[in-house]
């Protein structure tokens, strides 16, 4: 166990009277990924913008690099990608990484090569001076990947992150992925693809505003006595 | 920096969208161009008229006139003083005989009323002497007859001796006695018709009610359109997500407003610019003021009004329900900001004026454009209008709070 990148603890999030959030324990740990699965509305949105600071925690601890969080510098170290691709359709695409680059405050000696480098790994280098309108829906998701991967953000946080992408792509996102880990850096991310969730180094299954289990892939299916996590999710939910 | 960055993407989008843009700088045109056909008509308002040196009867008779107030000044230097400060709409002042008008202008419909008014009150006036001087003018005629008898009798007693010599002589004197009767007579009409001469200060005895609403128009359309296309922005950067994206990177609230503010405060000014051009060059309005003055005071309304425009963005949820702001934000403005003569208006009505920007810049640009005032003698709307700027874009970045919490 390394250092602890993203840290909850006892985390509670109301929106008026709804509470959405209930207790979340939740590590991210240096070069890991941590996958978040839970059926819609379990509060895995919540969750990501309580670590990002666009919410305040109602109760609990909400700390990233050791921070209290909301804390707009720290924001500079994570690279973000929402669930809707949030891109300028005016914009070509190079405009678009170019754009978030300097939100992102990379410098300028280092864009070119920084958004060469995020367009190569989304495989849209030869797409980059198309106007985004013109673009399919695969491609605007593998730019908005592109855009959170700008900067070689430490902590990457990934919402729905393949959703809509072919599988030989899907593959070549995780292995990038996966080198990022081997970096030391770490990821969040949430899923509704079941395998994609075996290759997490831990999952944590988020159900009714809590986290009801929190293991590596494997622990986790022996613990439930089934194959896969797609069983494990579905048991837990109380489908079967 | 960042400022910057977001101030170019904003243009670039704009930029890009070329049906707005042909919107935002063609629809001004076009809707310039009609109202300068259709806007002719004159309707009935309250004038103030200065007089110098005027007799109290005609000060009187004016007075008495409907919509018309008279107020009497000792020397011309003040009643210009006061039509400058727009007190008075009109100077009456007599020169000997003679009349001499001066109108403001500003507003044509006031200048004819002021015309119609004096010409109404000078022909009561001059009933009186009309009748007097034709008493003298009957006179004359009774005594020219008494002479011209006294001649025909001195004719007859002299025509026994010089016939032929005395008779031309005669006919002569009757001449010339005749003739300068004619001049007493036609001395005397001069009396009862003065001459009237008229000045303009701003325009000619052709400016219609159009060049009026030159002024408010121009900011109209600035306020209309940046109101309209900003707050659409940023609703669709709401909707869209990536005003979430971009309050996920490093960047500060307010960078995003001041980005909104550079970038669309640069259209405005080019906006403005094409108004100002049209209305010289195409519809020949004339503009007695400083042209940068008059850009400046629309870039402080277009500011306003982006200000205005992202704050309501925040309660719309598309945007159609961001057009459903023009009935009640914009349209209020149009009906305050002069356009409407407020001082017809029930005085707890027309003071809802004072917190439409549309009035403040209106007010400004009218006095630049007809009356030539200087930017610096304009400080109370110029601190108003900053007033309303400062106040909605501390509101903006406060508000964005709402979609991050630092």
């Amino acid at each position: 166990m390394g250092q602890a990148i993203i840290d909850l603890q006892h985390l509670a999030k109301k929106f008026g009277d709804e509470t959405v959030l209930k207790d979340i324990n939740l590590t991210v740990n240096k070069g890991e990924i941590v996958g978040l699965i839970g059926p819609s509305g379990a509060g895995k949105s919540t969750v990501i913008k309580v670590t990002l600071g666009m919410e305040v925690a109602s109760g609990g601890s909400a700390k990233v690099f050791d921070t209290t969080m909301p804390n707009r510098q720290l924001l500079g170290r994570i690279g973000y990608m929402a669930q809707t691709d949030a891109l300028y359709d005016a914009l070509t695409g190079k405009e678009n990484l170019v754009f978030y680059g300097k939100m992102k405050g990379i410098e300028k000696s280092q864009m070119a090569a920084e958004v060469e480098h995020a367009a190569k790994v989304v495989d849209l280098t030869k797409d980059l001076n198309k106007r985004v309108s013109g673009y399919s829906g695969g491609m605007m998701r593998r730019l908005s990947l592109a855009i959170a991967l700008l900067g070689s953000p430490e902590l990457l946080v990934l919402d729905e992150p393949t959703v809509g992408i072919d599988p030989a792509l899907r593959r070549q996102i995780w292995a990038e992925l996966d080198r990022i880990k081997s970096e030391g850096r770490s990821i969040l991310i949430t899923t509704h693809v079941m395998d994609e969730a075996e290759l997490t180094d831990r999952v944590a299954l988020l159900l009714d505003g809590k986290v009801m289990a929190f293991d590596e892939p494997g622990v986790l299916k022996k613990q439930y006595d089934v194959p896969t996590i797609e069983d494990v999710f579905l048991k837990a939910e109380g489908v079967e | 920096m960042r400022t910057i960055a977001i101030m170019n993407r904003v243009l670039k989008e704009l930029f890009r969208d070329k049906r707005t843009l042909a919107l935002m700088f063609l629809a001004p045109v076009l809707v310039m161009l009609l109202m300068s056909v259709i806007f002719n008509t004159n309707s009935s308002t309250n004038v103030n008229v200065g007089t110098v040196a005027v007799t109290q009867k005609l000060n009187k008779e004016m007075g008495s006139i409907k919509h018309v107030d008279v107020k009497s000044y000792d020397s011309k230097a003040d009643a210009n003083k006061a039509l400058k400060d727009d007190k008075i709409d009109a100077i009456i002042k007599k020169n000997g005989k003679n009349f001499s008008l001066t109108y403001a202008n500003t507003d044509s419909s006031k200048t004819a009323a002021v015309k119609l008014a004096f010409k109404n009150a000078l022909t009561a006036t001059s009933i009186d002497q009309l009748k007097s001087a034709l008493k003298k003018s009957t006179k004359a005629t009774v005594k020219l007859q008494a002479q011209l008898i006294a001649m025909q009798k001195q004719q007859a007693a002299a025509s026994s001796a010089s016939q032929t010599a005395g008779a031309t002589t005669a006919t002569q004197k009757a001449a010339a006695t005749k003739a300068t009767s004619t001049n007493h007579a036609t001395k005397s009409t001069s009396q009862t018709t003065p001459k009237i001469t008229n000045h303009y200060v701003y325009g000619d005895k052709d400016t219609g009610f159009f060049a009026k609403m030159v002024p408010i128009l121009m900011g109209f359309f600035v306020f209309f359109f940046v109101f309209l296309i900003s707050g659409m922005a940023l609703l669709k950067e709401r909707t869209t997500g990536t005003l979430d994206r971009l309050l996920a990177t490093p960047v500060k609230r307010s960078s995003i407003v001041y980005g909104y503010m550079l970038s669309y405060g640069i259209l405005a000014v080019i906006q403005t610019i094409v108004i100002v051009l049209v209305t010289v060059w195409l519809l020949g309005i004339e503009v007695v003021g400083n042209l940068v003055s008059v850009i400046l005071i629309n870039l402080l309304l277009a500011l306003v009004a982006l200000a205005f425009g992202i704050l309501l963005s925040t309660f719309a949820n598309s945007e159609f329900q961001m057009m459903q702001f023009i009935p009640l934000v914009i349209i209020p403005q149009v009906f305050f900001s002069g356009l409407i003569p407020l001082d017809s208006m029930a005085s707890w009505v027309s003071d809802i004026a004072y917190i439409i920007p549309l009035k403040y810049s209106g007010d400004a640009v009218n006095a630049i454009i007809m009356r030539g005032t200087s930017i610096f003698d304009l400080g109370g709307d110029i601190l108003v209008l900053l007033g309303f700027l400062v106040a909605l874009t501390i509101l903006n970045i406060v508000g964005l709070r709402r979609y991050r919490k630092v």
